[in-house]
């Protein structure tokens, strides 16, 4: 007697099993592209920024290059920060065949043929930027040519170990 | 001449667990016990050397012997000594010899139990343990090795090498790098520790349970087995991500604790997959269900391991840990791919043995309540590792659109990365989600509840918890997702207390004991289940923390003279001196006297900092704070003109309820010691004696 009442509810209870799995599943695939669509940055690479043109202007993006230490600029009392940023690749292995991260920071540095970005940032200096180091920004471009970036990251190749730690500004 | 010795001992070890490892699986093939012996034996001896091999190392960094790059990477001649011991895990050669180490005495450990009534297992948990272990020794050997010099050539090149080249001599720099000093934080030399043992503990239930899939005892045993393994793992785990938010709040200056970093989610990933696995092996155990489940979620949880530490120690992710790009990558992702599709394969075998012996029969049960905890923990864990490979996969996913021009402008490789707010839109939901059912969960039953069951013993902490709203709406909140968030929060600890508060009360009634004694014994009696109640106080405690963070926190900085201020909300700070010295340990201070004002009341002192390395060249900020259980003040000197010190450049945070985070860990652990306490064998055998009377309800 008792194990056909429980037969009964087996096969209602399932249904409810399946839907309720559905939704969360179809609940999950929905956030996933919402989400994607709304907070992906592409990266980019200063060549790659500007071969695109007016469409990537004021689009979230994420550009890496090597900082002119020359070209720093920071007025504490607005806290304005502007500096220049030299394409370099973004592939690791081409980093790694043009003899790591250090080198290719130098060579992009010193080669006046490199394309070059004005960046500009309001917040305290971090103190990981200076010259030869890497940095990677959050932001847009304008159009005006300059990137306004509202994150930056900067890593500095050492002597062994090619990039520490570095913090991140906010 | 130690060096020799650590390395001689490496390469031996690994030898060993090479040749522990085929001995195991012969002899369970030909069934011959003293094979599986030597193996047992073979597994015991790693432990030993490694011992050997790690000791050596901590050797060569105390006594900075600067002719290894490893140790001339982390060690600089003015770092104290207990710095240099912890070295060991500063630098990605270290840390692999430590996780090894870690692995070996886990495994001995393991292999030093009782095996009469398993022996069975005993080979193939020998051969899993083993062979994860020669994996990290070949990384160690070939790829990251510690051991090797510094060698320079007549004409001055620096060549590395374990042995000399022809023609060389040592090349011993002055001095070193020194670790990172972001690294030489308490929380930051315990965090790593803590996270690897969590990691490695959760080898052990894997080796268990591909055990049981390969000798077809398929029952759980190997979960009973394996219970406290995998407590104790999830203690480590919880632990060191604890620390690690504790860390990045007191170190790394940005006003917050956790930023979706890489390397986060990938310690955040086995930890999810790994709590999804400790309450779905309780419907296993209580009722027969969810076998093919488990085994699912722990050959998930042990790959996200070693996925874990792949990505932290490889640097494919571009992070805050970025460590150096090496060549362990290919070889880290080969042997995921290698054990995932092994593992499954022999999970597919015996997928038939693993049915069910009952099925669910309510949503509203506690094994339906349990599966619903379960599929929202993959969630978040679907969330986490999409945006943690996305960036990859737009990348190598160009190759489409390269072989067909069509879709080129889909697939067109550019890296396209998801920032930290993919994952906070994301895993709310699911995190809100699973605060809720912690609030659900307690008041229902086994198999029969119902809707009406379930609804019935909560309508009241229900009612009760909506009285929060008002009070928030008065207290001038207007945030709606907060108020959901406080009011979950709310309805969880009504619920969770009243567990508690009945149960003891009946036993006050029934027992005649004092209230708190009553509660003692309840708790000590039931050590999974109340501790299960407390860790669930604690994680909503840490969400009261976190809700105060994201919905609330205000931030501002400028730059002011000596005697000026700066105001946020309620707060006024002024900026009263500052001075810089240099330190006996190479470093250069600047630090900030500031005095902080709450409505116009003088509230204390705070001191921020800013520390300049002078050997590595690094800054470090330390952030001064004023911590109470409402709020945190939280104050950054970003930058000081370095002429005249009458002028600097302060970032001021408010962090309102922070500290509930950190209080909230607290709580947490202590519910976590309290379920993995060791418990005395008697009640072991009371709990193995219950299986057959399971098996005839189900």
């Amino acid at each position: 007697m008792e194990q056909v009442v429980e037969a009964r509810t087996r096969s209602g209870g399932r249904i409810k099993f399946y839907i309720g799995g559905l939704l969360i599943f179809a609940a999950v695939v929905y956030l996933i592209v919402t989400s994607t669509r709304a907070n992906a940055q592409y990266f980019f690479t200063i060549d790659e920024l500007f071969s695109r043109g007016q469409s990537v202007v004021d689009q979230n993006v994420r550009v890496s290059g090597a900082v002119i230490g020359d070209s720093i600029q920071y007025d504490p009392q607005d806290l304005s920060l502007h500096f220049t940023v030299a394409n370099v690749p973004a592939d690791n292995k081409q980093i790694e065949a043009q003899g790591g991260l250090a080198a290719v920071l130098h060579d992009a540095v010193t080669d006046p043929g490199r394309t070059r970005l004005d960046v500009v940032y309001i917040g305290p200096k971090p103190d990981l930027l200076r010259d030869e180091a890497q940095a990677i920004m959050t932001g847009h471009i304008g159009n005006d040519n300059v990137f306004y970036a509202d994150e930056l990251l900067l890593k500095c190749p050492t002597k062994y170990e090619e990039a520490v730690p570095s913090q991140v500004a906010p | 001449m130690v060096a020799n010795l650590g390395y001689g001992s490496l390469i031996i070890a690994f030898l060993v667990s090479i040749y522990g490892a085929g001995a195991a699986f012969y002899g369970a093939r030909k069934n011959l016990p003293s094979l599986v012996d030597s193996a047992r034996n073979a597994m015991l001896l790693t432990f030993p050397l490694l011992t050997v091999t790690a000791l050596s190392i901590v050797y060569l960094l105390v006594n900075a012997h600067y002719e290894f790059p490893f140790v001339d990477e982390v060690i600089s001649n003015s770092m104290p000594f207990y710095l240099r011991i912890t070295a060991l895990w500063g630098g990605q050669a270290g840390s692999l010899i430590f996780w090894s180490w870690l692995m070996s005495a886990f495994a001995a450990a393991v292999t030093l139990r009782k095996w009469n009534r398993d022996r069975e297992f005993l080979p193939w948990v020998i051969l899993v343990s083993l062979v994860t272990l020669a994996f990290f020794l070949i990384l160690s050997i070939f790829v990251e090795n510690p051991f090797v010099r510094l060698w320079q050539s007549p004409i001055g090149n620096i060549t590395t090498s374990v042995l000399q080249p022809s023609g060389t001599t040592l090349y011993i720099p002055s001095n070193g790098n020194g670790m990172n000093p972001l690294l030489r934080h308490l929380g930051m030399i315990i965090h790593p520790p803590m996270l690897y043992l969590g990691f490695v503990s959760f080898v052990i239930p894997y080796a268990f349970a591909m055990a049981a899939l390969i000798t077809g005892r398929t029952d759980d045993r190997w979960i009973r087995l394996t219970r406290r393994w995998t407590l104790v793992a999830w203690l480590f785990l919880s632990l060191g991500l604890i620390l690690g938010a504790r860390w990045a709040y007191d170190v790394l200056g940005w006003g917050g604790f956790w930023n979706w970093d890489p390397v986060e989610t990938a310690s955040l990933m086995p930890w999810l997959t790994g709590t999804a696995f400790l309450h779905s092996v309780m419907i296993q155990e209580k009722r027969g269900m969810l076998k093919q489940w488990n085994m699912v979620l722990i050959i998930l949880t042990y790959d996200l391991v070693i996925f874990g530490t792949f990505l932290t120690r490889s640097g494919v992710l571009s992070s805050v840990h970025a460590f150096a790009q090496s060549a362990i990558g290919p070889l880290f992702f080969a042997f995921i791919g290698l054990t995932f599709v092994a593992s499954l394969s022999l999970l597919s075998r015996r997928w038939n043995d693993l049915r069910s012996d009952a099925e669910m029969t309510s949503i509203y049960s506690r094994e339906g309540l349990f599966l619903g905890n379960n599929l929202l923990f993959i969630a978040v864990f679907i969330f986490c590792f999409w945006g943690v490979i996305f960036p990859v996969l737009t990348e190598a996913l160009g190759i489409i659109g390269q072989k067909i021009p069509a879709l080129a402008g889909i697939f067109n490789g550019q890296k396209i990365t998801v920032g930290p707010n993919f994952y906070n839109s994301t895993t709310v939901y699911g995190f809100a989600g699973l605060a809720l059912l912690m609030g659900i969960t307690p008041v229902s039953a086994w198999r029969n509840s119902t809707a009406k069951t379930v609804g019935k013993s909560l309508i009241i902490p229900f009612a009760l918890s909506l009285l929060i709203i008002p009070v928030l709406l008065l207290g001038g909140m207007r945030s709606i997702p907060a108020m959901i968030g406080f009011w979950i929060c709310t309805f969880t600890i009504i619920v969770t207390v009243n567990e508690f508060w009945r149960a003891a009360r009946a036993r006050h009634r029934a027992q005649k004991e004092n209230l708190l004694l009553a509660f003692w014994h309840l708790a000590s009696k039931n050590r999974r289940r109340y501790g299960g109640y407390i860790i669930h106080l604690g994680a909503i405690l840490m969400g009261l923390g976190i809700i105060g963070y994201y919905f609330f926190q205000t931030e501002t900085q400028g730059t002011i003279p000596q005697g000026g201020q700066i105001s946020l909300g309620q707060y006024t700070v002024t900026f009263d001196s500052l001075s810089v010295f240099n330190t006996s340990d190479n470093r250069n201070v600047a630090r900030a006297v500031i005095s902080a004002y709450k409505n116009g009341q003088f509230v204390g002192e705070l001191y921020p900092r800013r520390d300049y390395y002078n050997e590595s060249q690094q800054t470090v900020t330390i952030p001064g704070v004023r911590s109470t259980l409402e709020d945190d003040l939280y104050i950054i000197l970003a930058d000081w003109q370095p002429l005249s010190t009458t002028g600097a450049t302060f970032k001021v945070y408010h962090n309102p309820l922070i500290n509930w985070l950190w209080i909230g860990g607290f709580v947490f652990i202590i519910g976590m010691l309290w379920a993995a306490w060791p418990v005395k064998e008697l009640e072991m055998v009371a709990l193995q004696n219950s299986v057959p009377i399971q098996k005839q309800a189900g």
